[in-house]
């Protein structure tokens, strides 16, 4: 169904001009400047942000960077493998206890935590991921909603490790050569180069002949299995890696906030963060960022007029987004880019 | 060995009452995917619904506290179930993931607007009149309600299975369930199918919740709870399969149960480690109805 | 070319009473142009099935190049050279020719574990030649669903020849093509080298004839005759068989190719 409108385009711009296929040099070199130079910008834009914002606002913007990594991980497993997962934030939880426990009782020096927190994660997602993807369908919505609630009671009961219901709290501030990042500008700057770093990592992966491999059996997996393909293997790995994301995340999460909650791993965040995936366009990679920055900007905004009740928000959002916004924020702009190409071919 | 169930009679009892109640539930949810292919997240918002009109009836102080929020429970499961087909019907033709994130979202809202009317604190209900006490049972005192409990949820799956099983109600269940062309195949209109499905199905989801409350009471976040259990019922014991719910609510019951009095840190642990060691030898359940689905 | 590439022994495949495949013993040799003819329900897709590994068999063996694969799972056939055309499209329609090639020939370039696309030069370079071969070069770019039918169906055999195969089956590759496309397709297949073993079926008797150095007749799951395309042509058993069904029922889908050299 998501095909239909797409093809169309593409087969009208085709249909006009069918022997214009694009010289390779000179539109890779374009492309490259088309989205290089608006990255960049955004970039530079981003880094200097704390030296003109207050440190509210460059806060907001460290969360929305953390929601924004840990939803283009998911997008890795809803988006381009087809896995739609709603328990992601079981590894988001995991890496964040990780980091925090990591820096009370050993160290809090860069980048240890967060490195240890996404190796977890991983580690998390090669335990429990086996059964999910093995079993595949509806069952890997299933299993992995009960993987999230396992990893929030545990978090929960195992209160001599995670500090219980009252959450892990006291984690010290990072520290980058022995110094403590105590302004709220210098932990941005720390959370948007780890950010950064995961976003090149995972849009490398997506972009990677891996990536074209989980796409491809996302699409059909029939015949990748006739092209000599083991899906098994390959929706497994994307699941652990993006557990490792989420993982990354969640270190950079406690880094922030230096207080870890149960609910940190739990169904609610499963669904925010699945909310902002699907809220920006699954597959896109780009989408989720989007769709993370609105989802995070709307809860700080309206969740403390709501006295508590912010997943009533969010669950008329979700019933909302199904019907108006079947692909997302990245359905709409789907629809600029096509009739860009359908004017180029017949140009 | 007798010693050990002595000691844990109470435990026993309280996983068959555990047992009985999930399986009123997964019922529900194992036929309305199997039948119709809809993942059904808000079924544990229905169960808490049912179980704040249980407070509200005030159901422990009168049988007729307690007949009316059963009467209204189930009056609501049937028009949530309704309306729910309904909404699910433009999205028949999507992927699997746009119902269950439309239902994840109803249970959020109905969560939230439930404690929104409730407050947050726990609300504990007692069981009707002359249900409210205790028994002695092989040495060991034990509540009433959840002896009751227990024949009741034996009660009703043993009509759920006499239905699914010997009339012909029960025939086109069990064929769709193998054949989802089945239903339209045999000229019936599939969405008055889904709309009795689903309105039933939630019916007990809703009417389990006032059975559940004297033992439960009524909370924030016990829908998910419950309907983690009840996922994990269906997943154990085989989409749209009513022995398979029969079964899995039992093991959960037992499991659950004597996880958390022997080993309450690792309760959930235990419960996962029952879900994996099933599905690693059966990965479709113990009685697969559907075979294959993706 | 005398080592036997393919063998079948006693293959069967049974759904309840109906045996589709019954029985079937055939031995393709390497570098065989072998093709697979009868009426339409003779059993010829479900055998490819059981080659190809998409189907388990009921009972017989399947034997690769002197190695049992009978138990192997698909896509570790295919890893061992076993390549198909289906008769029905199966491709991935959101993505673009190229990258639909490109999947298949990633595998064989090992740049598939490669995170920098740069890598995938030589992958790249294979898929524009073989764009090139079947002559969909100008269309690398044009997402699937855009194709017509017989564009398709080239794209088919470019991937399929993308993985590199030792043994290539080709269910009914020239299908809904034009005289002109299906032309350039024998081109194409008689150009292979001998490295690549074909296995084809064709109602087309044409394409059949003008590629096949060897024939099978499968008539209602069992094997009626394999021969040279010469005896084929000759054997009464074959006649009968095609008098017995009758030729609209043979070739139901294709009245334009009636004018069978077989009588």
């Amino acid at each position: 169904m998501s095909v239909v409108p797409d093809s169309s385009t593409d087969a009208s711009g085709v249909g006009a001009d069918p022997r214009t296929g694009p010289a390779p040099g000179p539109s890779r070199a374009a492309r490259l400047a088309t989205r290089g130079i608006p990255l960049l910008v955004l970039l530079v834009l981003l880094a200097s942000a704390p030296l003109f914002a207050a440190p509210f606002t460059a806060n907001t913007l460290s969360r929305i960077l953390i929601f924004a990594l840990f939803a283009v991980s998911l997008d890795l497993l809803v988006g381009i493998t087809g896995l739609p997962s709603l328990g992601h934030a079981a590894y988001f939880g995991v890496g964040a206890y990780t980091a925090g426990l990591v820096s009370i009782h050993w160290t809090s020096a860069a980048p240890v935590p967060v490195l240890l927190a996404a190796a977890v994660g991983a580690l998390a997602a090669v335990a429990t991921g086996w059964l999910a993807v093995r079993s595949g369908g509806v069952y890997f919505l299933m299993l992995t909603l009960a993987i999230g609630e396992l990893v929030h009671q545990l978090a929960q009961s195992l209160s001599s490790v995670t500090g219980g219901s009252n959450g892990l709290f006291g984690i010290p501030s990072v520290r980058i050569g022995g110094e403590p990042l105590t302004l709220a500008g210098y932990v941005y700057w720390y959370v948007l180069a780890v950010a950064v770093l995961g976003f090149l990592g995972l849009w490398l992966v997506a972009r990677s002949p891996f990536g074209a491999t989980l796409r491809g059996i996302r699409d059909n997996e029939p015949r990748m299995r006739s092209l000599g393909y083991s899906p098994f293997r390959y929706k497994y790995l994307a699941f652990v890696v993006a557990g490792g994301f989420a993982g990354l995340a969640g270190g950079l999460f406690a880094a922030l906030v230096r207080i870890v909650n149960p609910s940190d791993a739990g169904f609610t965040t499963s669904a925010l963060i699945l909310l902002a995936v699907v809220l920006g366009g699954a597959g896109t990679l780009w989408g989720p960022v989007l769709g993370a920055a609105v989802v995070v900007l709307v809860r700080d905004t309206f969740g403390p007029q709501l006295d508590g009740h912010g997943p009533l928000l969010l669950g008329v959002v979700f019933v909302v987004a199904v019907y108006v916004l079947p692909r997302g924020f990245a359905g709409l702009a789907g629809l600029v880019p096509g009739r860009r190409r359908s004017t180029g071919g017949t140009a | 060995m007798a010693g050990w169930f002595d000691a844990n009679l109470v435990s026993i009892l309280n996983g068959f009452a555990i047992g009985s109640l999930l399986f009123i539930l997964a019922v529900g949810l194992s036929i309305v995917f199997g039948m119709m292919d809809v993942l059904n997240l808000a079924h544990g918002a229905f169960f808490l619904v049912g179980s704040y009109l249980a407070v509200s009836f005030v159901a422990g102080v009168s049988w007729g506290g307690f007949l009316a929020a059963l009467a209204v429970a189930a009056l609501f499961g049937l028009l949530a179930g309704g309306v729910l087909s309904g909404m699910t019907e433009p999205l028949a033709r999507r992927p699997i993931l746009d119902q269950a994130l439309l239902t994840l979202g109803i249970s959020l809202i109905v969560a939230e607007v439930l404690s929104i009317i409730y407050g947050n604190n726990v609300r504990s209900v007692p069981g009707p009149p002359g249900l409210d006490g205790s028994v002695q049972v092989a040495g060991s005192t034990y509540p009433t309600y959840r002896l009751m409990l227990i024949a009741v949820g034996l009660l009703l799956a043993l009509v759920v299975w006499l239905v699914v099983e010997r009339t012909s109600i029960g025939a086109l269940v069990r064929a769709s369930v193998a054949d989802r062309e089945m239903v339209s195949a045999m000229g019936i209109d599939n969405r008055k199918v889904k709309f009795a499905v689903l309105g039933i199905g939630s019916m007990l989801a809703a009417v389990a919740g006032v059975l559940g409350a004297p033992v439960y009471g009524a909370r924030p976040g016990l829908d998910k709870t419950i309907l983690i259990l009840a996922l994990v019922v269906v997943v154990i014991g085989g989409l749209g399969s009513v022995r398979g719910a029969l079964i899995g609510a039992l093991v959960i019951g037992q499991v659950e149960s004597l996880g958390r009095a022997l080993l309450p840190e690792l309760a959930s642990f235990i419960l996962f480690g029952t879900l994996a060691l099933v599905l690693i030898i059966r990965p479709r359940g113990l009685f697969a109805g559907k075979v294959a689905h993706s | 070319m005398s080592t036997t590439l393919l063998s079948l022994s006693g293959v069967s495949r049974h759904y309840g009473a109906l045996r589709a495949v019954d029985d079937v013993s055939i031995d393709v040799p390497a570098g065989a142009r072998h093709a697979l003819i009868g009426p339409n329900g003779a059993g010829k897709s479900t055998l490819f099935k059981l080659v190809t590994g998409s189907m388990p068999v009921s009972a017989g063996t399947v034997t690769l190049d002197g190695t049992d694969i009978t138990q192997l799972p698909e896509h570790q056939r295919a890893r061992r050279g076993v390549s198909q055309t289906l008769q029905h499209s199966s491709l991935f329609l959101s993505q673009s020719v190229q990258d639909n090639v490109l999947l298949a020939a990633q595998r064989q370039h090992r740049s598939r574990r490669s995170l920098l696309p740069r890598r995938q030069a030589a992958a790249r370079d294979r898929v524009r030649g073989l764009l090139v071969d079947v002559g969909l070069e100008a269309r690398a770019d044009t997402p699937v669903a855009a194709l017509s039918h017989g564009e398709r169906r080239q794209l088919e055999v470019a991937i399929a020849l993308a993985c590199e195969p030792k043994l290539l089956l080709l269910d009914e590759p020239a299908a809904g093509m034009s005289p002109a496309e299906s032309s350039r397709l024998v081109g194409l297949l008689q150009s292979l080298p001998a490295s690549v073993t074909l296995v084809i079926v064709e109602h087309d008797l044409d394409v059949v004839f003008a590629l096949a150095t060897s024939v099978t007749v499968l008539h209602l799951g069992q094997v009626l005759l394999t021969g040279s395309p010469d005896e084929v042509r000759a054997s009464a058993a074959v006649q009968e068989a095609y008098l017995g069904t009758g030729r609209e029922a043979l070739f139901l889908d294709h009245p334009g190719s009636t004018q069978m050299e077989v009588s």
